[in-house]
């Protein structure tokens, strides 16, 4: 057996059991890494449960840059009785065990291809801590001190780090340090390094390490958000409390009253009421979900596209179908939110493929929702949301202006602009509409969601309502040049193959991409931000012989919308479906389309897959 | 559906209130409801109490669910924005617009069907949150728009149009708005303007989450022998615990009345609630003891009226949430997008 050797390119798991309070050490470990210049993709891999059930926390440490899952483990620190059959099963041949030697184990509970490094974590810490909780929290933070030896963490950077993280708690600083060095000094007496090392690198630059709900949430606050109605569900909550906690510190006025609102409400139902009722009274609003929560929205969504509304809903998409699987991620409420409510209905949605694009999407959904009048879906999914992903800053252009879109005024009224709710003035099929109290005499009207006429009288003459489903149509066509614009990437040669993909699937197809070329396989690409699909999308359709659609969901639910909206014969796209509830990996894209290129009759290119 | 226009002239001897507006100024569409329908007798009220009280028409913001009591917004103070929201859920969206824009006075109106069937969830946690709005039930005990099925407020023993009895027991609204809160709660017929208008004044005038259960008999449906909530037993059961005179803040306070007869109640905004006993031991400001009252009477097949419960320095839902006094959907870019120099700030936590 040949132990792995790797510099700055190596899979790390922790297996944990939830609620041990390993997260903040294991977090710890990821960001030391980052700290010294090398790029990191983290994951928390954890239950729907509160305490007891296994948890792991996967970080791939990445010289390169590759931040999506690339399958395999390479070290596994073993921290979880229930799990460790399955967890030493996991490891790569060559790959390295770290576990807790306090109670010895027999010889069968281990493999001869790997190599076993025990640490008496219990027993070290146990000799210096006596409060029950500290032991465990402290076994932690002592198991990473014995990877920084092995690894060649920098312990001063370690120690910058806790000093940081405890600021404010100074007195939790001493003790975080002493188990630390409990664990490096255990390692450097009695254990020798291993093949893995991290040395400094000058790989991250000034990007930054947070998770994609937060980074919504702050896009929220900077996009002018004032109202967030939410209920609590896995794996969007992060949102609301991240609007929370950055309204608490930019949004309140030094006598304590605050710049916005925040209703817990008693559904989902009445989330997106609340959500409706603000934005109809002039209020950016939104509520933050996932697909269960869509489910239960739908009739409210449907009233907001017909009467014209603006809400944004953040979809936080995890496992479906029904309850599912809540902690694990998905693409599958693609339909569910385009065409959601009955008669007929079509939603703008939002892809983004990593935090910056969050918080830029969420920005950006506010200005969109309020321009259109209708429900703007900004489509997350656990894996962007829940994750720390090292990503590009944020960024806020000072000169930029929240776009209100169209809102007679009092001064507007009073100098005799006609209004009529549903009128298309300028040809673009967006009305004008009034914020109630503006005028004592003009600009009122009665909302509903029974058909009406394009002055907002009810009416159940077909023209009248022919005439406003045609004109929410030809909106629709307008939205088009309003959305975030697809990203292409050409191969570096002339090729007749093409991959279309959306969201959280953009690391593993970057990192893809690579792997592909490396073999000689040569696919352009193109990632979709938006939704309705812009011509630009069809013609990359048109100009390629074959296009396959990489999604997570089983029935390729984006298929299904190119192949409606684009008119595109189906035979054109070829579905790469990863729906286990896991983060779609480079290894599986690689693999999938190597398989499928078989079919393409080139010799020369199938030697190079296979 | 048909629309006449009402004649826009209006006659210059119309008495007008302290804002100018005559009573026709608070007028809406014609209704489309049935002749002789409870709910435009509703309807006819709330025009009277907006008149007078002085509330400018367009800073009244109305809610609605769906059926027919939920038609009516349309048909009164034309010069509000009106919101006809889905089946059951028009407290949320009326929650939303007042987080919204603090600076209105919310009505919502809705059916048994509205709020104690489909919304009734939503009606509870309206109640619960205090937010500041006057929520009139039209209840008439039956789905009028579905020609004749029983609500949820239809009493035990009720017959149907067609003589079926109701088998369930029914939802007073009234007690349920009490034990969740509701700071201002009353209950009236539709047939009784001179205690439904100034019940409606006084609603619009609190602050804090006022509730009116006003029955209003279904003509079509539900007014016939054996029916609880048709006019005849309304009338024969009916019970005022007070009548109330509500004196806005701006109006002289001219009529004498002998000590001990009266209650006075002041209001927030400065409105006095001038309450006029019926029933000797009644007290309008002790909460349990109206429950109780209530569960006795309801036993006894009395349907007992007036303003049953107010809290007149009640807080409301923007209190709970410590909101800055400029409505949220008044407040400009500057007061909301943070400076850049805040954001590098928040990039640097990040690294």
């Amino acid at each position: 057996m040949k132990p792995i050797t790797a510099i700055n390119d190596f899979v790390v798991k922790f297996a944990n059991v939830n609620g041990s309070g390993s997260a903040s050490a294991n977090g710890l470990f990821a960001k030391v890494i980052l700290r010294m210049g090398v790029a990191v993709g983290a994951r928390n891999i954890f239950p729907s449960n509160i305490q007891g059930l296994p948890t792991w926390y996967e970080v791939r440490i990445s010289e390169a840059g590759w931040l999506g899952r690339r399958g395999g483990v390479d070290l596994m620190v073993a921290m979880n009785p229930q799990t460790w059959e399955a967890d030493v099963k996991s490891i790569e041949t060559g790959g390295y065990l770290l576990y807790d030697s306090s109670k010895p184990l027999p010889a069968s509970k281990f493999r001869d291809d790997i190599t076993i490094i025990g640490a008496p974590l219990t027993e070290l810490i146990a000799a210096e801590f006596a409060d029950p909780r500290q032991r465990q929290l402290f076994k932690n933070i002592c198991y990473v001190g014995v990877l920084a030896y092995l690894l060649g963490l920098e312990s001063e950077t370690v120690k910058q780090l806790l000093t940081e993280e405890f600021k404010g708690k100074d007195k939790l600083i001493a003790p975080n340090f002493k188990a630390f060095e409990i664990g490096r000094k255990f390692a450097e007496e009695h254990l020798a390094p291993i093949g893995l090392t991290v040395t400094r690198a000058d790989k991250v630059g000034d990007r930054i390490f947070v998770e994609g709900n937060e980074a919504a949430a702050l896009g929220a606050v900077f996009g002018g958000a004032t109202f967030c109605a939410w209920y609590p569900i896995t794996p969007s909550t992060s949102l609301a409390e991240g609007f929370e906690k950055h309204c608490s510190k930019l949004r309140v006025d030094p006598d304590g009253k605050k710049r916005y609102a925040i209703v817990q409400a008693e559904d989902e139902i009445a989330s997106i009421g609340m959500v409706m009722g603000a934005g109809w009274a002039g209020s950016r609003a939104f509520t933050c979900t996932s697909g269960p929560g869509i489910s239960l929205m739908n009739e409210f969504v449907g009233f907001s596209y017909y009467a014209e509304i603006p809400a944004v809903i953040f979809d936080v998409q995890r496992g479906g179908p029904s309850t599912g699987m809540p902690t694990r991620t998905q693409q599958s409420d693609l339909l569910l939110a385009a065409y959601a409510s009955h008669g007929d209905t079509k939603h703008p949605m939002l892809f983004p493929a990593n935090p910056t694009e969050c918080f830029e999407f969420a920005a950006q959904a506010f200005d969109l929702a309020d321009f259109f009048q209708t429900t703007i879906f900004v489509m997350l999914d656990l894996d962007i949301g829940m994750q720390e992903w090292l990503t590009e800053p944020f960024k806020w252009d000072a000169t930029r202006k929240l776009n209100r879109g169209k809102v007679l005024t009092y001064q507007h009224l009073e100098q005799g602009v006609p209004f009529g709710r549903y009128r298309d003035v300028d040809g673009d099929a967006v009305p004008y509409r009034t914020y109630p109290g503006t005028h004592p005499t003009k600009g009122a009207y009665f909302t509903r969601g029974s058909s009406h006429d394009k002055d907002a009288r009810y009416s159940e003459r077909g023209e009248d309502y022919t005439e406003g489903m045609q004109r929410l149509l030809r909106k629709w066509e307008t939205m088009k040049k309003y959305m975030p614009a697809p990203i292409i990437r050409k191969a570096p040669r002339r090729t007749p193959d093409g991959i279309l993909y959306i969201g959280s699937t953009g690391p593993a197809m970057k990192e893809a991409h690579h792997a592909l070329e490396e073999m000689g396989v040569h696919l352009d690409s193109m990632r979709i931000r938006g939704f309705p699909f812009q011509d630009e999308v069809f013609d990359f359709i048109r100009d390629h012989e074959q296009v396959f659609v990489v999604e997570q969901n089983r029935d390729g639910q984006l298929k299904s919308l190119l192949v409606n909206e684009g008119g595109v014969h189906p035979a054109r796209l070829v579905s790469i479906l990863h729906y286990d509830g896991t983060p779609i990996t480079a290894r599986f894209i690689v693999k999938a389309i190597a398989d499928k290129m078989k079919a393409v009759p080139d010799a020369a290119l199938r030697e190079n897959v296979q | 559906m048909t629309y006449i226009a009402k004649p826009k002239l209006h006659h210059p001897s119309l008495e007008k209130n302290a804002h100018g507006y005559t009573r026709r100024d608070y007028e809406g569409r014609i209704s489309t409801l049935c002749a002789g329908c409870g709910h435009d007798s509703i309807s006819a009220s709330i025009i009277q109490a907006c008149f007078e009280i002085d509330l400018e028409p367009h800073r009244l913001a109305k809610f609605s669910g769906i059926g027919c009591s939920s038609k009516t917004p349309d048909y009164f103070v034309s010069p509000a924005h009106g919101f006809n929201a889905v089946h059951g859920r028009m407290p949320s969206v009326l929650t939303g617009a007042n987080i919204a824009a603090k600076d209105l006075i919310y009505l919502g109106v809705s059916g048994d069907g509205d709020t104690a069937s489909i919304g009734l969830g939503q009606f509870a946690h309206a109640v619960r949150r205090g937010v500041n709005m006057t929520y009139i039930v039209e209840n008439n005990g039956v789905y009028g728009l579905t020609k004749g099925q029983f609500s949820a407020t239809s009493d035990k023993g009720s017959k149907a149009k067609k003589g079926a009895e109701n088998k369930d027991s029914a939802i007073d609204l009234v007690m349920l708005a009490l034990q969740l809160g509701a700071t201002y709660v009353g209950r009236s017929f539709s047939g009784d303007k001179h205690q439904l208008v100034p019940l409606i004044k006084g609603a619009l005038s609190h602050k804090g989450t006022a509730i009116l259960d006003v029955i209003s008999p279904c003509v079509a449906f539900n007014n016939h022998v054996g029916s609880t909530k048709s006019f005849d037993y309304v009338r024969e059961h009916n019970e005022a615990v007070n009548r109330m005179d509500v004196i806005t803040p701006r109006a002289p306070i001219t009529a004498e009345y002998a000590p001990g007869e009266l209650k006075e109640v002041r209001q927030h905004d400065g409105s006095i609630l001038r309450l006029r006993k019926l029933e000797d031991d009644y007290d309008s400001t002790d909460r349990y003891a109206a429950l109780s009252y209530l569960a006795h009477k309801s036993a006894q097949g009395e349907i007992v009226t007036g303003l049953l419960f107010v809290e007149p320095d009640a807080s409301d839902l923007h209190d709970s949430l410590n909101t800055v006094d400029c409505a949220l959907n008044k407040l400009e870019d500057a007061e909301l997008v943070p400076p850049p120099s805040a954001l590098a700030k928040i990039n640097d936590g990040f690294r």
